[in-house]
């Protein structure tokens, strides 16, 4: 699903730059849910971003779904993130004038599903994170698990080959963080591919795989056996 | 344009932003409604000089005689002077080919003038035929005097609307009616209207029937001669000079009055205060359209910085639409289209409010130098597309901007 072979990125500061990703080699396989693990400032945020094609490369290859990725028009870069990509952030990214419905319909309404049919299906997604009965209410109506809840509804319901997650229980208490961490399973399990940046190790054990990123490269790749958030809920 | 999603999707925003809307809408409203006002009194002001000027035809030139005021040619100063016939005909003949209409006139002096037993306060001035036409004298009933009273020494007279209403409202024409001058009766032969109820207040004689009949022997008080009409209005104006000085110098030296003695020999032509009351209202127009270009610049500045920080506070929510697949140019054509509705809606509500203001006190402002102040539609609607024009280009670049900038800037948290 995702491959990626010798990623480097700087980010220039005035006269000096800073090499944050040396040569990131990486394969993501149909169905995995990966943790992306690592410091503060060592990269992940970074190589989310350029996965996601929010952020570009400096240089190497990037591979999605076997489209190349590759000097993309921003249209292009745009279709590609409305017909692959969904997105999760740490600071959940609702738009704060919409009701939850709207902000879970708006990426259907860049894939220019008609009005009615995008209401209908928004609010199925709404339905499985569990939010249905907060339908009309603003994103500031909301806690923050129910905004994360709303934010990940929004990255479904477009149906994306991919979900990036960056840090998305990091604004979150231990149990809101399973119960998110749980919806994140269910969605794995129907066999979505979901990549997860966190830096607590629960939080990563309960993905199936964790990659360490260190100074810039990659220093740990493991299979793990994943915990069930499904318990502690 | 047409796309229903894009405009749901718009008013959804408009409706849950309600105060940036009205915001931006009031500044481009307001402007709308100064600039019209602005330029409905520039109108009204043009509009009232021009009433002024309509009174007298517009190539007229008088001439009358004052006191001299300085010694000439062994003169002493503060002699009156007195035009005579032979100075009307000596000018007529001089100036056969420039001239139109001409006539001598006569204040009458002196005389009591009665109706039945009511006695007529009003003046009465001998003219000629050819006065009604210099008067630019509207006859709204009968005639004015001819060619042939005047050879006659006719005992006719014309009066003014005003007279016929404060006088005659019992009979139901006064045409017919004889008025009493000096005890010599006179028959009303017609009733004239002028612009101001002043220059109604008056009975036109024959002048010969004036210098006749009241001792006036040869003398006349004042000249007055229209020049045929030009189509250019410089040619106009360098005609009614050309005339103007030619008269006076003939008049200075018939009179024995220094050329530079201007209080002994007034010559007035219309057209040269035309020419200076044209330039006036040009240049209050230039001042109109200064101050409303101004008040549009300051306009297309509010919606610019309006559109500035709409699109400053709206970077977030550009970045998470650009996160979920909006296209770079979904984003320009969404901002726009929003301004471009907004700044379309009160620009055109200001037109309508002020138009409508115009159109109703307008006819109502009669006060010196400003009538019926109103602007012309087409001038008003095109700066309203001006700036719906300019809030848009003024709107465009922040928004371009702003769907250029990386995903990750704009969703970076401050
Ligand atoms: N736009 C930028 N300009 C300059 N430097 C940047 C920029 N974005 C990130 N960096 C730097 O790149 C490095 C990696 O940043 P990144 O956000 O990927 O780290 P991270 O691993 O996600 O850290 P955290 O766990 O704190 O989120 C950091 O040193 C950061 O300061
Ligand atoms: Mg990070």
């Amino acid at each position: 699903m995702i491959e990626i072979k010798d990623l480097h990125k700087s980010y220039k500061m005035g006269s000096n730059s800073l090499h944050v990703l040396k040569g990131i080699n990486f394969k993501v396989e149909d169905g995995e849910l990966v943790a992306i693990m690592g410091s503060s400032g060592s990269g992940k945020s970074t190589l989310l971003n350029i996965l996601g094609m929010l952020d570009g490369a400096d240089s190497g290859e990037y591979t999605l779904d076997e489209v190349p990725i590759k000097n993309l028009s921003e249209t292009k870069a745009a279709q590609y993130r409305n017909k692959f990509l969904g997105f999760v952030f740490q600071s959940f990214n609702l738009i704060n004038y919409k009701s939850a419905l709207e902000n879970v319909a708006l990426p259907l309404y860049y894939q220019k599903v008609p009005r009615k049919e995008r209401q209908e299906k928004a609010m199925q997604y709404l339905d499985k994170v569990g939010l249905k009965p907060w339908a009309h209410h603003l994103p500031s109506e909301l806690s923050g698990g129910q905004k994360q809840r709303v934010a990940i509804a929004r990255a479904m319901a477009a149906e994306p080959k991919v979900l990036l997650a960056d840090e998305p229980t990091g604004a979150l208490d231990s149990k809101t963080s399973y119960e998110v961490m749980d919806l994140i399973q269910q969605i794995n399990d129907e066999g979505n591919t979901i990549l997860v940046v966190t830096h607590e190790e629960d939080i990563a054990h309960m993905c199936k795989r964790i990659v360490h990123l260190k100074d810039g490269v990659i220093v740990e790749d493991k299979k793990i056996e994943q915990v069930r958030a499904g318990q502690y809920v | 344009m047409f796309d229903i999603e894009r405009w749901q999707e718009i008013f959804d925003t408009i409706r849950k932003n309600k105060l940036r809307t009205f915001l931006t809408g009031l500044s481009v409203a307001s402007g709308i409604f100064i600039l019209v006002i602005l330029l409905g009194f520039g109108q009204g002001m043009q509009n009232g000089i021009e009433r002024e000027f309509k009174q007298d035809a517009s190539t007229s030139v008088w001439a009358w005689p004052g006191v001299t005021s300085k010694e000439y040619k062994g003169l002493n100063p503060g002699r009156r002077i007195q035009f005579v016939n032979e100075n009307f005909n000596k000018a007529e003949s001089l100036f056969k080919d420039a001239i139109e209409y001409k006539s001598a006139r006569i204040f009458v002096q002196g005389v009591s003038a009665n109706y039945g037993k009511e006695a007529l306060i009003y003046g009465i001035q001998g003219v000629s035929s050819d006065f009604q036409f210099i008067e630019n004298t509207k006859m709204v009933e009968g005639r004015f005097i001819n060619y042939q009273d005047e050879v006659s020494t006719g005992k006719v007279a014309v009066i003014g609307r005003k007279i016929k209403k404060d006088v005659f409202n019992e009979v139901e024409s006064p045409i017919g009616e004889f008025i009493d001058i000096s005890g010599i009766p006179f028959k009303i032969i017609g009733v004239f209207s002028e612009m101001e109820d002043r220059e109604e207040e008056r009975i036109y004689i024959p002048i010969t029937t004036a210098q006749r009949v009241f001792n006036g022997g040869n003398r006349v008080n004042n000249l007055s001669f229209t020049l045929p009409p030009v189509e250019n209005f410089d040619e106009a104006v360098q005609q009614a000079i050309t005339f103007k000085d030619g008269l006076r110098t003939y008049l200075q030296q018939a009179h024995t009055v220094a050329p530079d003695d201007n209080g002994a020999m007034e010559v007035w032509s219309a057209m040269e205060e035309a020419k200076r009351y044209y330039g006036l209202t040009g240049n209050i127009k230039i001042f109109f359209w200064f101050v409303g270009v101004c008040t549009i610049i300051a306009g297309v500045v509010g919606v610019s910085n309006i559109m500035l920080i709409v699109v400053r506070e709206r970077t977030r929510e550009i970045g998470i639409r650009k996160a979920l697949g909006a296209k770079p140019w979904s984003i320009i054509g969404m901002i726009l289209h929003e301004s471009i509705f907004v700044t379309a809606i009160s620009g055109f509500s200001g037109l309508i409010f002020s138009m409508g203001l115009l159109e109703l006190v307008g006819p109502n402002v009669e006060v010196d130098y400003v009538v019926n102040p109103s602007v012309n539609f087409n001038v008003a609607l095109s700066t309203v597309l001006v700036l719906i024009l300019a809030g848009t280009l003024a709107g465009f670049v922040p928004a371009w901007r702003a769907a250029k900038v990386q995903v990750i800037e704009s969703l970076r948290d401050e």
